[in-house]
């Protein structure tokens, strides 16, 4: 019996030895299989908010005027260079020459004014039409020169443009991008096999992958098991903390542990008794431990956080010491504010994070007495009662744009702070150009909210990636949701 | 026979009407507004509007119950608010593979439970006959996602037999495509042939121990020849019963294994369009599973009188 085991387990490791070596071969090709999460609703960055459309599409299939880079640093895209007037009011931009979209018509200063025009329009279904906000007038000085005059100076415009719902589309193939997308970057668009994957191809024979395939697998075992098998070559961010480990020791993987733009928060309905008190805002940032959720939920992947911005961004301000986990405190904090008993609604949405924090948050504010009583909801149903309607007291949630702030300037946001101390500074901040001024005064927002603790502040989410050795070019860090495989290469 | 499948058709069309109504009422009280799941958390107002404008979400629900139906009843499906493709075209595409994946399992499932549980019944209290009922004791226990994950790790990652997930899609030849569906159909037909092999081992027991199985032996038939010829085809009327309701638990089980093998079917459609909101295909895609368990059961009702002519009669129950 044991002998007859231990055949088959050798025929099993012959025929898997061979299969690894048919993968290994075909690694030196030029192919690359990613797996994804979720998949795109459909492949026009410039009239959705799912990240997965510009998980396929940014920096590969269509450009800006400018991009961000796997640090988070604007670099001039379809745009060679520009100059800014002295009241940074009005931006010109040269553009590359020589550019074509895939349909094979040139690229030109009117294409510019389209897409902008558009995004712009009345009747427009951009997801971020607030990045154009400010945006007065855009005109094509010569075919290779565009001007944009902006309303009001906007700082953050060059990294605005950056985004995947700015990016520069035709106006004969715009109507159709949704599933036939031309654009101006170095892969065009082959297929999209619906439920299961899109390919993209190179334009150029130099280009060291020739064929992308984006395929999604939307359960995290299954691209686990899919990569171990080789149908997968790798996954930007795996959606099981549990699983990174196990690939962390196996030779044939690389564990890419990098940050993204996800701050991961609790949110408090600041206007809703009796979050309006002060006090109980801060018993409950006493209540959390940081430590216990990032351990207990991520498997010790994310990093702290002490307010609302990225530790990896150079204008951070280190604040996690402000309120320390001290359940006695809390405890005498709501006392001070009269409250015991609290029953509360926490409302979770279903990523991970929220999921598996959410129960461990529920524990840590019943030792302090606050009967937190869990409610999932889907992300419709968050997006409409928790986000638009403000009807919750406490939500888990990652605010995964980047340099978000601003947010807690806004009138009626769904945590409904309001402070006209933070407004002032969030106006000088948006008429100020320069970097040093820039950082000090976002340096003094991130203390003001921290102050009046308007939510709890957890950690950064992780980019956990994995792919198999020998892949080299994949972004590590995720400053904006993109999968950039034009540098990609296996060695 | 003729008015019985004419009654029997009426009552199928006055079904999927009300189907139809109820799957509608709910979608249009269900939370989650589709244009603000398009749009996400930076959407203003005014955009919100023109996408909803855009979708024909401005008009009132009952005009656009009646557009659905009109649509439906003349053959023309609506536009997918998230793929922007025909919802008909989707919809091909998916049953594509969801199709052959329910007929696989179900002829997976019969091939397995039909033999083995009239095998258990001919050993009754035999070592054999526990051994098939403990088969399907655990086969019924395990949940098909489970064991999905299992023979993705024993087959696809250990032993490198087959893909782990997706679909190459039958433009890559059938052989591919069919290999690709191979560990999802048993995943599906396992739980179900449990089943089947129980009530088959019933139902073949029962008819074991009536008159006319007597006399068929006792007129020197060949025990092969009685089982296949006699008892079974009497032992059928609940089989046909069971594998009917057991047409409509594959649907919902494609459901659950087409995430797991991330199989572009019916059953990811439908799971993908209900949390992106996209309730024009969500409604189609029900109605469709409606319409096809209600055909399905009238077709099982249609083998009744077939396997046993009594069914069709006024006064007969079903299982005669």
């Amino acid at each position: 019996m044991n002998k007859l085991l231990s055949g088959a387990a050798l025929a099993a490791a012959m025929v898997s030895s061979m299969l690894l070596g048919t993968a290994a071969y075909a690694q030196s090709k030029d192919t690359l299989t990613l797996g994804m999460t979720l998949e795109p609703p459909h492949l026009d960055p410039t009239a959705g908010a799912a990240a997965a459309i510009d998980e396929v599409v940014y920096a590969n299939l269509f450009e800006g005027l400018t991009r961000i880079d796997e640090n988070g640093v604007v670099r001039p895209q379809l745009a060679e260079s520009w100059t800014v007037s002295g009241d940074g009011l009005s931006y010109s931009f040269n553009l590359k020459r020589g550019v074509t979209f895939h349909d094979g018509s040139a690229f030109d200063a009117s294409d510019v004014v389209f897409s902008f025009d558009r995004a712009r329009a009345a009747d427009s279904v951009n997801a971020q039409k607030q990045l154009f906000a400010a945006i007065d007038k855009v005109e094509a000085v010569d075919p290779h020169t565009v001007r944009i005059i902006l309303s009001r100076p906007e700082g953050g415009l060059l990294f605005n443009l950056g985004w995947g719902d700015a990016v520069i589309v035709a106006p004969e193939t715009a109507h159709a991008n949704k599933s036939q997308p031309v654009g101006t970057g170095p892969f065009a668009f082959v297929r999209w096999v619906k439920g299961d994957r899109v390919e993209l191809k190179a334009r150029d024979a130099a280009q060291p992958i020739q064929t992308v395939t984006f395929r999604f697998v939307p359960d995290p075992s299954a691209q686990i098991a899919a990569l171990k098998a080789g149908d997968l070559d790798a996954v930007s961010n795996l959606n099981a903390p549990e699983a990174v480990i196990a690939f962390q020791a196996d030779a044939n993987f690389e564990v890419a542990v990098g940050s993204t733009e996800g701050e991961t928060i609790i949110a408090m309905n600041n206007a809703r008794p009796p979050f309006d008190d002060i006090r109980v805002r801060r018993a409950i940032a006493h209540a959390i431990d940081r430590k216990a959720i990032i351990d207990g939920a991520m498997f010790g992947f994310g990093t702290p956080i002490g307010t609302h911005f990225a530790p990896h961004n150079p204008a951070y301000v280190e604040l996690t010491g402000t309120y320390p986990h001290d359940p006695d405190k809390a405890r005498a904090l709501l006392a001070e504010a009269g409250q015991s008993n609290l029953k509360l609604t926490l409302k979770l949405p279903p990523p991970t994070y929220a999921r598996r924090g959410g129960e461990i948050i529920a524990a840590q504010l019943k030792a302090v007495g606050i009967e937190a009583e869990i409610t999932p909801v889907e992300w419709a149903q968050w997006l409409e009662q928790v986000f638009r309607g403000t009807d919750y007291d406490l939500t888990i949630v990652s605010h995964t744009e980047p340099f978000d702030i601003g947010i807690y300037a806004r009138d009626k946001y769904y945590f409904n702070y309001d402070s006209s101390t933070l407004k002032a500074v969030m106006a000088r901040l948006n008429e100020t150009g320069d970097p040093d001024a820039r950082r000090a005064l976002v340096g003094q927002v991130q203390k003001i909210i921290t102050d009046d603790s308007v939510n709890v502040y957890l950690f950064q989410l992780a980019k956990l990636g994995v792919w198999r050795k020998g892949l080299e070019g994949m972004w590590r860090n995720s400053p904006v949701q993109a999968n950039d495989v034009t540098g990609v290469r296996w060695k | 026979m003729l008015t019985y499948i004419v009654r029997r058709l009426f009552v199928l069309l006055a079904t999927l009407v009300v189907a139809s109504a109820a799957i509608f009422l709910v979608l249009e009280v269900l939370p989650g507004d589709p244009a603000l799941v398009i749009l996400g958390t930076e959407a203003r107002d005014d955009t919100l509007a023109a996408l909803r404008a855009q979708m024909g979400l401005d008009r009132p629900a009952l005009v656009r119950y009646l557009a659905w139906i009109g649509g439906l009843a003349t053959g023309v499906t609506g536009i997918s608010h998230t793929y922007a493709v025909p919802i008909s075209q989707l919809i091909g595409e998916r049953l594509a593979v969801t199709l052959p994946l329910a007929l696989i399992s179900l002829a997976l499932s019969t091939a397995i439970a039909v033999p083995l549980g009239m095998f258990a019944a001919t050993r009754r209290g035999r070592p054999g006959d526990y051994g098939v009922m403990g088969f399907s004791q655990v086969g019924m226990a395990i949940p098909n996602f489970w064991f999905a994950i299992l023979s993705i790790l024993v087959f696809a990652v250990a032993l490198g037999w087959f893909p782990a997930a997706g679909f190459p899609g039958w433009d890559a030849g059938p052989g591919p495509a069919l290999w690709a569906l191979v560990l999802p159909a048993f995943s599906l037909a396992l739980p179900e042939a449990a089943i089947l092999a129980r009530v088959t081992r019933t139902a073949v027991l029962e008819t074991l121990g009536a008159d006319y199985v007597r006399t068929a032996r006792a007129k020197g038939l060949a025990e092969r020849r009685v089982l296949w010829g006699h008892v079974l085809r009497n032992a059928l009327v609940p089989m046909t019963t069971i594998l009917g309701l057991q047409f409509a638990f594959l649907l919902a089980g494609s459901i659950v294994v087409e995430n797991v093998f991330a199989l572009p079917g019916l059953g990811r459609l439908i799971f993908q369009a209900v949390s992106q909101r996209d309730l024009v295909v969500v409604r189609d895609v029900v109605l469709l599973l409606v319409a096809a368990v209600v055909i399905v059961n009238f077709l099982v009702d249609l083998a009744y009188t077939a396997v046993d002519p009594r069914a069709s009669k006024p006064g007969h129950g079903r299982a005669g």
